[in-house]
């Protein structure tokens, strides 16, 4: 290893501390990002379109479970609701106030923090376990109160209608249009969320996670980054759930319910934990994943059982599917998918060569 | 002048006295041992300082602050590191952000700077990594400084924690044992760090640690802990003469045996 490389100089180390030090990669990301954004709107019809809207959407609800879970180490069972305080916020801002989707998607996710904070302040005293249940009892009670405050939940079946998006005049409708909204949000999520593990809050987050009586120690207050991860945190599910609410036209809790929250604690688990990239794996698999088995199943079910058991099969095959990879990623590979890409890119490093 | 003042501190777990009425004066840049026997209060002394526990009678004061009940992120910002008997580092993290982690209490950046990673946050980063990189120098231990913590031999890892006490800037540094599990050579780098931390940088330090070869060398003063009371107190000389200290240890080792 080379270090020091040109004497002490503020332009090396800013360099060296840069997300992306090697050009190689630096140029990977550029063409990921020329890719996303340029060519594949433009190639892709709607069905495609409609999945990588919902993957996108999905990243930025693991991004923000991740930065509790993964690399804070407290657990958040809870997530499904907060997402439901954001789409809730967003919707009754949109229809009531006539608010503008730029205001009503911050605003989402800042309601969705600090119900985030009240949830998770039990975490000072309790972990583990008890903070599961505790954030289990804060999606209960949020769901409850959502379901059953008609002013909220706008009395019929406890939804609400949002008219479509509209930035600056230009209205977001169709599948590409909404593409580029909701990947333009989870872009600024991922950033974001790269930037904070980079700096002195975000270390403050991992070591609470690898150490906190050291934590502690160094000076870092523990109880309040307990609650900033919190607060970030529900922050991106809020957000997640603002874009869901424009991306479907309807706020409605029964899309953010407890098996939303497990869901997304399977995509970081799968992913990765404590990885940015991991997250993106996660939720891109997990969004994939059902879509994939309704065509293998059906392809192959189809040959045997009628239509009916086959949906049937669908449904269960899916959850045991579910199960199992999440026992294999927890047993076998607690890195998760992030890990696997890891290896494979680590082989391709020195292909083909041995050294 | 006292940089620390400790005053008739008590402290019990359950039925155990682990500190009885300890009073002890740290003064301003000076290299105090503490050492006593297995089980003495030494760790437990270094916990009541740092805000680990609080100390049930007795009052703790830090250049003139009372700091008895402070917590220790608080005891921390008043510029008080130290280091852990069984090393407390970040394990999954590397060398260089466990002592950035140090740093934390001279970093101002919040979290919307941060995320965005402009000019304040970056520049402050940029601007404490050349801090880091002082200490990684004095330490030597550049070659590992992107390794992570957790792969790293014992005697590094030390050194590690040292260097992360270092990165606080410390006034007053509590260092728990820093040489022991190290072979001789190891010591003796320990030794000359702490030593140069102590006269050169002057850094009031508090070292508790066994091996008597390198606390008679390197100390100012020292204080004798045996079953949670201060038995003696004086320049190393003195102590090592000293009849309750020389009975002290024969008594633990009969107790013991
Ligand atoms: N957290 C705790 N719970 C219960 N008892 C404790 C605790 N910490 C220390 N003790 C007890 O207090 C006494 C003093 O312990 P302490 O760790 O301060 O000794 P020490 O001088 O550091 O010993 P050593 O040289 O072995 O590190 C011991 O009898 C110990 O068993
Ligand atoms: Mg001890």
């Amino acid at each position: 290893m080379i270090h020091r490389e040109c004497g002490v100089l503020k332009t090396s180390y800013a360099a060296d501390m840069a997300l992306y030090p090697v050009p190689l990669a630096r140029w990977t990301v550029g063409a990921i990002a020329a890719a996303a954004f340029g060519v594949f709107p433009l190639l892709a019809g709607d069905y495609l379109l409609s999945i990588a809207n919902l993957a996108a959407i999905a990243v930025v609800g693991a991004i923000g479970l991740n930065i509790l879970t993964g690399y804070t180490g407290q657990i958040s069972l809870g997530h499904g609701a907060f997402m439901s305080v954001g789409a809730y916020t967003a919707a009754i801002l949109a229809t009531r106030a006539g608010l503008p989707v730029w205001v009503c998607l911050p605003a989402g996710g800042a309601m969705a923090a600090l119900v985030g904070m009240i949830v998770g302040s039990p975490s000072l005293r309790i972990k583990g376990l008890y903070l599961a249940i505790a954030t289990l009892a804060g999606q209960f009670v949020i769901e409850w109160t959502i379901n059953h405050v008609t002013w909220i939940s706008g009395g019929v079946q406890a939804s609400i209608y949002v008219p479509r998006p509209a930035l600056g005049g230009l209205l977001i409708q169709s599948q590409r249009e909404m593409y580029y909204f909701i990947m333009t949000v989870a872009a600024l999520g991922v950033v974001a969320a790269l930037n904070l593990f980079r700096t002195r809050a975000g270390r403050a987050f991992i070591a609470i996670r690898d150490h906190d009586v050291a934590a502690e120690i160094i000076g870092i207050h523990i109880f309040r980054y307990k609650l900033l991860a919190f607060a970030i945190s529900s922050f991106y599910a809020g957000v997640t759930g603002v874009l869901y609410t424009y991306y479907l036209g309807i706020a409605n809790y029964e899309q953010f319910t407890i098996v939303t929250s497990i869901d997304f604690l399977a995509m970081i688990i799968i992913g990765g934990l404590g990885s940015i990239l991991g997250s993106i794996f996660g939720a891109v698999f997990l969004t994939l994943l059902p879509i994939v088995l309704r065509y293998v199943v059906e392809g192959i079910g189809g040959l045997f059982f009628t239509i009916p058991d086959v949906l049937n099969l669908i449904t269960n095959v899916q959850l045991i599917l579910f199960g199992a990879l999440i026992v294999f990623f927890l047993v076998v590979e607690p890195e998760g998918l992030n890990k696997l890409w890891r290896n494979i890119k680590d082989y391709f490093r020195v292909w083909p060569f041995a050294y | 002048m006292a940089l620390l003042w400790i005053e008739d501190v008590v402290k019990d777990f359950g039925g155990v006295r682990a500190l009885d009425g300890v009073s002890l004066e740290v003064r301003e840049r000076e290299l105090l041992a503490v050492i006593g026997p297995n089980g003495a209060g030494k760790t437990t002394l270094l916990n009541g300082i740092s805000g680990v526990y609080h100390p049930h009678r007795g009052r703790i004061t830090l250049g003139g602050l009372d700091i008895t009940h402070f917590p220790p992120h608080r005891v921390a910002r008043l510029g008080v590191a130290r280091t852990f008997q069984n090393i407390a580092l970040f394990k999954g993290m590397t060398v260089l952000d466990n002592l950035m982690l140090g740093r934390h209490v001279r970093m101002r950046s919040g979290i919307f700077p941060s995320i965005a990673y402009w000019g304040l946050a970056q520049r402050e980063e940029v601007r404490h990594r050349e801090r880091v990189e002082e200490i990684i120098d004095f330490l030597k231990i550049q070659d590992i400084r992107k390794r992570v913590v957790g792969a790293l031999p014992y005697g590094l890892q030390k050194r590690v924690e040292l260097g992360r006490a270092l990165a606080l800037e410390p006034r007053l540094l509590l260092l728990d044992e820093p040489m022991t599990g190290m072979n001789q050579e190891e010591k003796e780098d320990m030794a000359r760090f702490v030593l140069d931390v102590s006269e050169e940088w002057g850094v009031t330090v508090v070292l508790i640690e066994h091996d008597m070869g390198v606390v008679m060398d390197i100390s100012d003063r020292v204080a004798v802990l045996d079953q949670g009371r201060k038995i003696a107190e004086g320049s190393p000389g003195e102590v090592r003469s000293d009849p309750a200290v020389i009975e002290a240890y024969l008594g633990a080792g009969k107790r013991r045996a």
